[in-house]
């Protein structure tokens, strides 16, 4: 059986198994629909909310930009883990105890403001509608990609697998996807990685392998790869030529931004009570960390294997016998170009331009010592897709890989479409415009507003490569989350005194301040020689948290104080049990 | 036992030292370890990687783990003690 039709059955069985658990986890009130009936096992909502956190991003593209970024990919990992540590401790059982819907529920709420609460569902917006663009670009990219069916298509059919059971299921049907969407997306990504660091290192642990010997060597992994890399004209692998102040600012920029990201918050919301959210976070890292922890190793040894088998391989053109040349090449003790590499080249993944015409690939780095020039370009998402082939894995897993790929991609998606269309039925609909609507009435208005979220997602993912903010997920979603949703969420917790012009003040400087510095260091023309202190777009959000986090305390200290009935709702919110009677 | 607000006042600001004691923790194995004093523990090594390295890649994130592992353990201590019910 050849790859692709591998591919076909198991992205064919694992829809089928999606859509089977839509059927079976119907939402029968609001309740159900937005936080599935608030009775998840935290250790089943972790595994869930590290399917709804780990994108097309982290699956795909993460250990190929540890690869290239050797130690400058740090940030990723730290930065993408810290933030559940924040979640435990400052944010998940506190919003838990308040025991309300949404995160512009809260902020309203707390500061008994429609204004805050239509500025949250703004920023709760942006956020996801940035974030959701991505992972429809990247369910279009794998059809197109792997089952010869078009962009457009692959978007259409991913946004009807995750209409069925969003629309169908809202936040339960969701849950019970993302479950079964954790096991295959990371069964999907351990398989290729446990054969590829034996490959490399004889090790089958990759976690191992990374702090471990060559294989047959008594050279460290690592130590190797450092030489290797320098060799060729790269920065040392274990090094990076990022300033410290901006490692440190985008780590910083991404775990806050993690707190804040309402698609993440909204899931702690499912469990029990506020003793389970904390549960349920660490349950949830574990999960994220199984991946995270493995990426970096499936990174290095992706390097690795890039330069021994491409690096100085002669070329064989697409118009030669592979077989022959390859065997003919073998037999004059040269390195023929790899068969997965050939492959691979007609995704476009991968390109080789010969200039200086010695039919020999030279992978070099920007200061190669020998003065030759670079002559393949690899995409730093070819790493995890071609990692199955490199590792001589039978056809059948690179459709497993696929699977996971989308399975990442659609668990993402849905619970992006869960926030967009909650805050849109509950926040603007129920709250702020009509207050009088039905129970049977909002519940008819979230699986429209889901509909209607699906459609407007599907195209922008089909407009995604002309569409500029849509290549930024990381700068805008977690910028603004972490400058304009944090700080006001942590200061309504921890600080009584907050109060609504506080609170107002706070999310529009964030919001503004921050979206205004990335569109100008990302789309009109400002360059690295302007960037403040030296912060990247990337990481600006934590210097703006800052400012966010002041002006909003300044302002709420010349201001009223809050009534003092949310004031006792802040200390019931800090015990729990309290509200628990409340929302039974 | 009911929670007085006397004990819950106790229970708040003793899950207020606990908070901010894990939190330096964290600050300490992810900025401190893996950036800031990155190049000083890089002159050690863990197996065979460089030690800061390590913590950027690897030991931060297992550290993170623990410390939720503990705060949950933690709090829970701590509401028996003063009588909350989670």
């Amino acid at each position: 059986m050849d790859q692709q039709l591998w591919t076909y059955l198991f992205v064919g069985l694992t829809f089928g198994l999606y859509i089977a658990i839509a059927l079976w986890a119907r939402a029968g009130s609001t309740k159900d629909f937005y936080v599935a009936g608030h009775d998840i096992h935290p250790a089943l909502n972790g595994m869930a909310t590290a399917a709804d956190w780990m994108s097309a991003a982290s699956f795909l593209s993460m250990a190929g930009l540890i690869a290239f970024l050797g130690y400058g990919g740090s940030v990723y990992l730290m930065g993408w883990t810290g933030g559940y540590v924040l979640l435990a401790l400052l944010l998940a059982p506190f919003l838990r105890e308040f025991g309300k819907f949404t995160v512009p529920d809260f902020v309203g709420d707390r500061y008994y403001s429609k204004a805050a609460r239509v500025i949250a569902v703004i920023c709760a917006l942006m956020v996801s509608f940035t974030y959701i663009a991505g992972q429809m670009k990247g369910v279009g990219v794998a059809f197109s990609s792997f089952l010869g069916v078009p962009f457009n298509w692959g978007i259409f059919i991913g946004g009807f697998i995750v209409f069925f059971y969003a629309v169908l299921g809202g936040m339960k049907g969701i849950t019970y996807t993302q479950v079964a969407q954790y096991v295959v997306l990371i069964f999907a990504y351990t398989v290729p990685a446990i054969f590829i660091s034996l490959i490399v290192t004889s090790n089958p642990i990759p976690q191992l392998g990374f702090i471990g010997n060559m294989a047959g060597s008594e050279v460290s992994m690592l130590d190797k790869l450092n030489t290797v890399v320098t060799d060729l004209g790269f920065t040392e692998y274990t090094s990076t030529t990022k300033s410290k102040i901006d490692v440190f600012c985008i780590t910083a920029a991404l775990m806050f931004g993690t707190a804040g990201l309402p698609h993440v918050i909204i899931r702690f919301f499912t469990v029990k009570s506020a003793k389970a959210a904390r549960k349920s976070a660490g349950w949830a890292l574990m999960f994220i960390a199984l991946l995270y922890t493995v990426a970096p190793a499936v990174g290095a040894f992706a390097r690795m294997n890039f330069i021994d088998t491409v690096n100085e391989a002669t070329y064989i053109t697409d118009g030669e016998n592979y077989e022959e040349r390859a065997a003919a090449i073998l037999a004059d003790g040269g390195k023929p170009v790899p068969e997965w590499y050939k492959d691979w080249e007609k995704t476009n993944l991968l390109s080789y331009e010969d200039l200086n015409g010695d039919g020999k690939m030279q992978y070099r780095g920007p200061n190669a010592p020998d003065g030759l020039k670079n002559e393949v370009v690899p995409n730093r998402d070819i790493f995890v897709l071609a990692n199955p082939q490199i590792a001589n894995l039978p056809a059948w897993v690179i459709g497993l890989v696929v699977a996971g790929g989308l399975a990442a991609a659609l668990s993402t998606a849905a619970g992006l479409l869960m926030v967009i269309s909650s805050a849109i039925s509950h926040d603007l609909l129920k709250r702020t415009f009509y207050p009088n609507m039905s129970e049977k009435g909002e519940l008819r208005a979230a699986r429209l507003s889901a509909f209607g979220a699906v459609i407007a997602a599907a195209f922008i993912g089909a407009f995604a490569s002309s569409l500029p903010f849509v290549a930024q997920v990381v700068a805008f979603a977690f910028g603004i989350a972490a400058a304009s949703l944090f700080p006001i969420i942590v200061l309504g917790i921890f600080w009584k005194r907050m109060n609504k012009e506080g609170a107002i003040a706070s999310m529009g400087v964030g919001l503004i301040t921050t979206v205004s510095y990335i569109s100008y260091f990302k789309f009109m023309g400002g360059t690295e020689a302007g960037w403040w202190f030296g912060v990247s777009p990337e990481g600006i959000g934590f210097v703006f948290m800052w400012v966010a986090l002041a002006v909003g305390i300044l302002t709420a200290l010349v201001t009223p104080a809050p009534p003092s009935a949310i004031q006792q709702l802040v200390e019931d919110i800090r015990i729990p049990g309290q509200r628990g009677a409340i929302h039974e | 036992m009911a929670a007085t607000s006397e004990s819950k006042k106790a229970y708040w600001r003793a899950a207020l030292r606990l908070t901010l004691g894990l939190l330096l923790i964290w600050f300490l194995v992810s900025y401190g370890a893996g950036i800031l004093f990155r190049e000083f523990l890089d002159q050690f090594s863990i197996g065979g990687a460089p030690l800061g390295f390590w913590f950027a890649q690897q030991g931060a994130i297992y550290a993170f783990l623990v410390l939720i592992v503990i705060y949950c353990i933690g709090m829970s201590a701590l509401e028996k003690k003063y009588g909350i019910e989670g």
